[in-house]
């Protein structure tokens, strides 16, 4: 077991990722993300690693398309602005099927919005957030420990499954300290026999391309990676759930949102309301076997979020619209507190909305 | 505790130097002192020392900050009130400097002033939990950048290891070979340990003087 260390989220995703065996950071600095760039900056030189500040997001991404078609651990990180910029790259992975870690340590938008903490962007990661038919995988850390953890099963997934993986933090997540415990982990590092590593004469030319001639072709493209997206959907689902056992109130809340849901909920019990949480780990597949099940246990649903209400449809879907769900939400860099959240689900066990 | 009439906080990015001045600031007003808290970090963007604010108003602390910190825009600006620090002569000033040499070099400017005036203690805060300071050969090199960049030398050390909500006396205690070192290494002084206030007690004598200190509570 290695000591705990007091770490900002940015430089524990950062320090994971090195651990992780990412030696190739490309990015731009934004707030509240410019640290995972400055930890990177530090750290890279000193490894033999690359660090490379591009002189656009568009650059960084691009560079990372380039560092992931030849095999190796890549990474970019962002924040909201940045990551529309990046979107076209993100795309262009998704149909080169390349693996890789984007990072978004979220704030509020639309538009240049402030820098402030938000989830407004969970529509951009679950929808794919580029043009086309596509996904990536969604990881949404809550605490600095699984900032760090869930860079190590990101690229992992990311590698098993050959697709983008996006780590959607968010400001407060980025920038608060707390104790962590970082050790060297065996990852499951998957082969690349696809990879432009060179033929030496030996094999026939690999080719990483998102571009298709015949509209058939690019059909079947779609489709095959479309089943994929079905094994990751019935395999890769991850969840928490907090006192859920004779829970009657569901709160769904992830990342920020769910520390502050859980006092909440602590809070609601102390009243004697049976209330409970499921905190989706991932956003992408979206914890749908989880909140399936709950329907048939509780009787409404709150979903607990930084934005104008975005995955409050996801919940509605993953539970076929069975039970109420009512809408929790602060926007524009703003928390929800304890209190308000509480509000909800009392106004949720009277039977309103 | 000998009190100059400014004392300023410096040091690695993380190491608290916001949470100590704050309960500085507090303890200074405390004893009847007038003082001023100034926020020189231009660096941060979130936990500043006008989250503050108001529980430092209370108590009598006049806080200078800029207009921008803890708003929605990212402007490392000063007000031109921070100037005050350096003149009002009846006053005992904090200052909470922004981490690393980057943002020890706002200080530049108030370094003539405050060398000119030679009441003052410029207190370098360390926490060994923090993963760039786990040696003193790492914090030392951190602590010639901030004086490279500020232009002003430290006079002191302040001892700060720990692990946010987790810390226990031991984590202080086990920091104390790696504090010494730094202390030999950098020729400066142990000024005090900052401790939260439940643990302060249970700290052994020959750790220096202790400091204890509330921590800016959160809804998470």
């Amino acid at each position: 077991m290695a000591e705990k260390i007091l770490m900002k989220g940015n430089e524990a995703l950062a320090e994971a990722a090195i651990m992780a065996g990412c030696r190739h950071y490309f990015g731009y600095p934004i707030t509240p993300q410019t640290e995972v760039a400055a930890y990177m900056s530090r750290r890279m030189p000193k490894i033999g690693g690359t660090f490379l500040q591009a002189e656009s997001e568009i650059a960084a991404i691009n560079m990372v398309i380039g560092a992931a078609a030849a095999g190796k651990r890549a990474m970019t990180s962002s924040s909201s602005p940045g990551i529309s910029l990046k979107s076209e790259g993100i795309s262009y992975m998704a149909g080169c099927d390349l693996p890789a870690l984007i990072v978004n340590v979220q704030r509020g938008g639309p538009g240049l919005g402030g820098i402030q903490p938000s989830q407004s962007d969970y529509f951009q990661a679950t929808r794919g957030g580029g043009h086309g038919d596509y996904h990536l995988l969604v990881l949404a850390p809550s605490s600095v420990q699984e900032m760090a953890d869930l860079v190590f099963k990101g690229f992992d997934l990311a590698e098993k499954y050959r697709m983008p993986c996006m780590l959607l933090a968010d400001g407060t997540m980025g920038q608060m300290m707390e104790p962590v415990e970082l050790s060297e982990r065996a990852g499951e590092s998957a082969a690349k026999p696809w990879a432009l590593t060179g033929t030496e004469g030996k094999r026939r030319p690999n080719i990483i391309n998102s571009l298709a001639l015949e509209p058939q072709e690019l059909e079947k493209w779609n489709e095959d990676r479309f089943k994929r997206y079905d094994i990751v959907r019935e395999n890769e689902q991850m969840s928490e759930s907090y006192r859920m056992e004779d829970a009657e109130i569901c709160v769904v809340a992830f990342g920020i949102a769910a520390r502050v849901s859980q006092n909440a909920v602590d809070a609601a019990r102390a009243k004697g309301i049976r209330a409970g949480m499921l905190r989706p780990i991932t956003l992408w597949p979206f914890p749908e076997k989880a909140l399936k099940a709950a329907a048939d246990q509780c009787k409404a649903f709150v979903s607990v979020e930084l934005n104008m209400g975005q995955m409050i449809e996801d919940v509605r879907l993953a539970i076929e619209c069975k039970r109420p769900v009512s809408l929790c939400c602060r926007t524009g860099g703003m928390i929800p507190s304890p209190d308000e959240v509480l509000s909800v689900i009392e106004r949720a066990a009277e039977g309103g909305k | 505790m000998d009190i100059k009439r400014m004392t300023l906080f410096a040091g690695h990015y993380g190491s608290g130097k916001t949470n100590i001045a704050v309960n500085f600031a507090l303890w200074l007003a405390g004893q009847g002192k007038k003082t001023a808290l100034g926020d020189l970090d231009i660096v941060n963007p979130y936990y500043r020392a006008k989250d503050s604010q108001k529980k430092l108003e209370a108590a009598g602390v006049r806080v200078i900050a800029s207009a921008y910190a803890n708003s929605n825009v990212d402007v490392p600006a000063l007000p031109q009130e921070m100037y005050a620090l350096t003149e009002m002569m009846d006053t005992c000033a904090v200052l909470d400097i922004g981490g690393d040499d980057r943002g020890a070099l706002a200080l530049g400017r108030y370094v003539p002033a405050i060398v000119r005036e030679n009441d003052y203690e410029m207190l370098f805060v360390f926490n060994r939990s923090r993963p760039l300071t786990r040696d003193a050969q790492s914090a030392l090199g951190i602590l010639r950048e901030i004086e490279q960049a500020c232009g002003l030398p430290f006079t002191g050390i302040v001892h700060n290891t720990n692990l946010g909500r987790e810390t226990t006396a031991e984590t202080i205690v086990s920091a104390r070979p790696v504090l010494e070192e730094l202390t030999r290494f950098s020729g400066l002084p142990l000024r005090f340990t900052a401790a939260r206030r439940d643990i302060a007690p249970l700290l052994p004598g020959d750790i220096g003087e202790v400091f204890p200190m509330e921590l800016q509570k959160t809804i998470w």
